[in-house]
């Protein structure tokens, strides 16, 4: 290799020099257009992306509101809200989805049908979403997995308020019950509030608490959090508290409520007991019932199938929904139409061979033998069919049906409750326009004594007898107070009944229960400053035919259950100073017999504020009655209720 | 050259020579590497754990090996870069065989107490090589046509390995590296303007390929370039890089939000926040100043190398000088066009900031070439 010239060396070096100055002089041109391009995003942009960056960073959540609670007249908790744990899940977070449930499994009891929805419920939803694995885990449960969580990815302990109604069945009819809210209930809401968008959020559902949704439910407060890019709160930055949910407080009663719905027990009946002079419903018993604690986080299917699968339907709120046949409850209804029609006197008699002939059509007294002469008390006493289709006959539908009307008859009342009957209430006009028939005299025979068109339900049958016991159009009322603004009591104007034919009607209402010959006269009260007026009443769903006459059939509790006729009762007590008013409805009780000891036992149990003594009974059925009341007292609930605290 | 050209009287012996390293260049070094340590500090939440501990330990390695490289006269090291390249090549034939696989992508070798990656250190001994080919080359056949050929063999062949594994940053970089200290070493114009009207066919031919049989780079390369071009067609997807990049650049404003104070580092929106994105967390914390501060840092190292290539009359540590000044420059130049949305996301991290053993160890060495080359100057 040969050596290079200084001078070669020098002209060689300034060119890589020069080279070298050209390339510096590009890298710090490129620098430069950083710097550039620095500023325009940092400086120019600065405002849109800081923007950015705080929508990254701030998520706004909900504060679930809580949902106001239930009470009865005196401050007994029938509704209220339980802190609820469960463990949730988001499938993204967690990887290994069943890895980790696996997991889960050893440190909780994990329901499989839990599981099985979680599971769909994963497969539809974006797997950022968290899914709830296990409802109403325990504290113990609970702080398990809340330990565990380092190895439990996408697993999230979480505490919320569930409801939970602690008489279970006792009331499920009135108070209704919550659920999660469904796609369906959205879909009927114009502009959903954002709190019903939390998953599982509990929304009312029937009754009371679907009626009164508004007022329960508060207002949602709102929390600005800080999350991490995978949406994990890492701080709160401020919260502005919501409103919760307004308090109710019943006019029910809860021990008598609680009393009634056990002394219907399986029967498929109804009670309702009312205050005569303000209109409170006191108790509004139902049966058979269910436990609504069930629907609160969603009802299994398995449970929802035996529920509506059973032919006595405890779903159903018989008390004011169920409508029936009146029967001989009505008869007060239209005696009082003949008498304010000027058609009878009190001492006028009409004579019973046991049936009537109506337009070439034999009616039937319940007394096939007949009741022979007979007045008004007596009638009302006895039952006597043939006495009231002669009146009835007199007086016409008309008349009757605006008597009927004035005592709550065809009445849809103003309650927070689900599907309130009208019940029906026949007219010309009703019978023309809805069947295209013109009314005929049978059927005003028909509704003298309740049967035919007439429909009333057990909650318009107790304020019939509340009116006939005051003379006033007591409306009912269920709600004392909202947040702790005690509710008006509706004035209650005069029937514009005259005093005297009323009296008279009462006089035989009373015989019913203290008349030797009274329907109900077996089932009396004899504690004399609690005497009772009544009226039993039976109603047919169908006749016996002549082929079962034929093959022997000839007592009701020989037909299967559901063709059975209603037994009913009605009835106010004290008699000289009227407080309450009971309606009893058994359904296929095979007659009056099966209504009647049920609305003398819950007519003792209101007056007396408890278990009544067994001198208010007659003598004969002290025993049976003493058995009664031990079996009772086993069922109604009494530990478990709380009341109210009042701060 | 032979060892007897260097002017050997003048030249520092022993300890002394410590005296007369390129203290500026180490300050510069030391103060950039300082940005890191504090970044690193701040994205794990003010803890020392789990980056910043082990950086400065990495560190404090680096400087000792940088001493270490310092202290060898530059003689030495012109005499192994053939060698070394010749290894380096070899190791990264050896990943392509047998290296383990990982994060998709086969890239390192484990030596058991640390994980080799050949192509970062094939940045340095490409360098070295190319540098000391042009040395040793007459300058009159500097642009003679077989004698370009070898230098473009030497670069082309690391360069399509690396691009194999695949790894298309660190390919870019050895191209890019490799056509710098062939310009400087005085190749005709010409051969640039034909290798540029050819990487802008190979673009032509990447995109035409797309969806063939013969397509020559992976999906995911593919999205990277898209995302690129359209960082808004999948903001949570493959956009998010760039997307949440921005934004933390951006909401910096003037002088950012303040130590430790950047919600999108510390609430995890941005990715790969202790390495190649370690940038945004500056300048989202420290703003356009703290930004441009870095910028000038890596200006000011440039400008310090360039000088000292410049006064160096020794042909081999000048274009090795400016060689590894190149490579410096191409780090975090891409690097940066990266996080600020002008390149795609190629995985390039920001050098001596971002986390990461291999790439800090392989810039020391590089420096500490540098120093060498500086402290044994002709004088």
């Amino acid at each position: 290799m040969r050596a290079k010239s200084p001078t070669e060396v020098t002209e060689v070096h300034g060119r890589l020099s020069r080279r070298a100055l050209l390339l510096g002089g590009t890298m710090l041109a490129f620098m430069t257009g950083l710097g550039f391009r620095m500023r325009h995003l940092q400086l120019d942009q600065a405002d849109q992306y800081r923007l950015l960056a705080e929508e990254n960073r701030i998520n706004i959540r909900l504060i679930p509101p809580a949902r106001g609670e239930i009470f009865d007249r005196n401050g007994i908790v029938l509704a209220r809200n339980e802190p609820s744990y469960r463990v949730t899940l988001v499938p993204e977070d967690a990887g290994d989805v069943d890895a980790v449930i696996d997991k889960l499994a050893t440190l909780v009891e994990l329901d499989p049908n839990e599981l099985d929805r979680a599971v769909t419920e994963m497969r539809r939803s974006p797997p950022f979403l968290p899914v709830t694995i296990a409802d109403r885990v325990s504290w113990d449960e609970l702080s398990r997995v809340a330990v565990n969580t380092p190895s439990l990815p996408g697993i999230t302990p979480e505490v919320g308020l569930s409801r939970y109604y602690p008489l279970r069945g006792d009331l499920a009819h009135v108070l209704g019950y919550v659920g999660p809210v469904s796609d369906y209930d959205l879909s009927k809401i114009d502009n959903p509030d954002q709190l019903l968008r939390i998953p599982r959020f509990q929304i009312g559902k029937v009754g009371l608490e679907g009626r009164m949704e508004d007022d329960l439910r508060g207002v949602a407060g709102t929390k600005r959090v800080e999350v991490n890019a995978v949406g994990r709160i890492m701080r709160e930055l401020d919260r502005r508290e919501g409103e919760q949910g307004d308090d109710i407080q019943l006019t029910i009663d809860q021990s008598l409520q609680s009393y009634a719905q056990a002394r219907l027990g399986e029967e498929s009946a109804a009670a309702v007991v009312m205050d005569c002079e303000t209109g409170d419903l006191l108790a509004v018993a139902s049966a058979p019932t269910f436990d609504p604690n069930l629907f609160v986080e969603g009802i299994s299917v398995a449970d929802y199938g035996e529920l509506t699968g059973d032919d006595h339907r405890p779903l159903a709120a018989k008390s004011v929904q169920g409508t029936y046949p009146p029967g001989s409850t009505f008869k007060m209804i239209t005696a009082l139409a003949a008498l304010e029609e000027g058609i009878i006197g009190f001492d006028d008699t009409v004579y019973c061979p046991g049936h009537m002939e109506i337009s070439n059509r034999r009616f039937h007294c319940w007394k096939r033998g007949g009741h022979g002469q007979m007045n008004l008390v007596q009638a009302l006493r006895e039952s006597c069919d043939v006495y009231f289709y002669d009146i009835a006959l007199q007086v016409g539908i008309d008349k009757m049906s605006e008597v009927a009307a004035r005592f709550g008859i065809g009445e849809k009342f103003d309650l927070p409750l689900s599907g309130v009957a009208r019940g029906l209430n026949p007219s010309r006009e009703w019978k023309n326009s809805v069947r295209g028939e013109d009314w005929v005299v049978g059927d005003t025979a028909n509704a003298s004594i309740g049967q035919g068109f007439v429909l009333a339900s057990p909650l318009q049958l107790a304020v019939m007898t509340a009116r006939l016991a005051t003379g006033k159009a007591v409306p009912p009322r269920l709600v004392k107070s909202i947040n702790g603004v005690e509710q008006p009591i509706a004035e209650a104007p005069p029937l514009d009944i005259s005093p005297t034919h009323l009296a008279e009607v009462q006089r035989g209402m009373y015989a019913v229960s203290n008349h030797r010959r009274g329907t109900a006269y077996s089932k009396r009260i004899i504690a004399d400053e609690y005497r009772m007026a009544g009226k039993t009443g039976t109603s047919q769903v169908r006749n016996i035919t002549a082929a079962e006459r034929a093959r022997g059939v000839t007592r009701n509790e020989d037909l299967p259950w559901n063709r059975r006729d209603h037994g009913l009762f009605v009835n106010y007590a004290p008699f000289d100073n009227p407080k309450i008013a009971v309606a009893v409805v058994v359904e296929h009780g095979s007659g009056s017999k099966a209504a009647t000891p049920i609305g003398r036992d819950i007519t003792l149990q209101a007056l007396y504020g408890g278990t009544p003594p067994l001198s208010a009974y007659p003598t004969k059925d002290r025993n049976s009655i003493e058995k009664q009341q031990e079996e009772l007292e086993k069922l109604v609930p009494g530990r478990e209720i709380t009341r109210r605290n009042r701060a | 050259m032979s060892y007897l050209e260097y002017n050997v009287k003048h030249v520092p012996t022993g300890l002394r020579k410590v005296l007369h390293l390129n203290w500026a260049l180490l300050l510069l070094i030391t103060a950039v590497a300082g940005v890191g340590f504090l970044m690193l500090y701040s994205v794990a939440g003010g803890s020392f754990r789990p980056w910043a501990e082990p950086q400065m330990k990495r560190y404090a390695l680096g400087v000792f090996v940088m001493l270490f490289v310092a202290m060898v006269p530059i003689w030495f090291w012109r005499s192994i870069s053939g060698f070394a390249y010749l290894v380096t090549l070899v190791l990264l034939v050896l990943v392509e065989v047998m290296g383990s696989v990982g994060m998709g992508a086969q890239r390192w070798i484990d030596l058991g107490f640390m994980r080799l990656q050949p192509s970062e250190l094939m940045k340095i001994t490409l360098v070295m090589s190319l540098a000391a080919y042009y040395d040793w080359l007459p300058t009159e056949k500097t642009s003679k046509p077989l004698w370009v050929l070898i230098p473009v063999l030497l670069i082309i062949i690391p360069t399509m390995l690396v691009l194999r594994q695949p790894d298309l940053g660190t390919s870019i970089l050895l191209l890019t590296g490799g056509a710098i200290v062939m310009f400087l070493a005085g190749v005709h114009w010409g051969y640039f303007a034909a290798v540029i009207s050819m990487v802008v066919g190979l673009v032509v031919a990447v995109f035409q390929s797309r969806g063939t049989d013969w397509q020559l780079l992976k999906n995911y390369q593919y999205r990277r370039i898209d995302t690129f071009l359209d960082p808004s067609s999948d903001p949570l997807g493959a956009g998010y890089h760039i997307t949440q990049s921005k934004i933390a650049l951006g909401s910096g404003g003037w002088t950012g939000r303040g130590f430790m104070q950047g919600t999108q580092s510390r609430l995890n929106f941005l990715p790969e926040k202790h390495t190649d994105f370690i940038f945004t967390t500056l300048a989202e914390e420290f703003g356009y100043v703290g930004a441009v501060s870095l910028l000038s840092l890596y200006a000011l190292i440039v400008v310090f190398c360039i000088a000292s290539a410049i006064s160096n009359k020794d042909r081999y540590s000048s274009l090795l000088i400016l060689g590894i000044a190149g490579a410096f420059f191409l780090f975090f130049a891409v690097n940066m066009s990266m996080v600020m949305g002008l390149a795609p996301v190629v995985g390039v991290p920001l050098p001596l900031v971002s986390y990461g053993g291999s790439a800090m160890l392989v810039l020391m060495v590089g420096f500490g070439l540098v120093q060498s080359a500086h402290v044994h100057r002709p004088r």
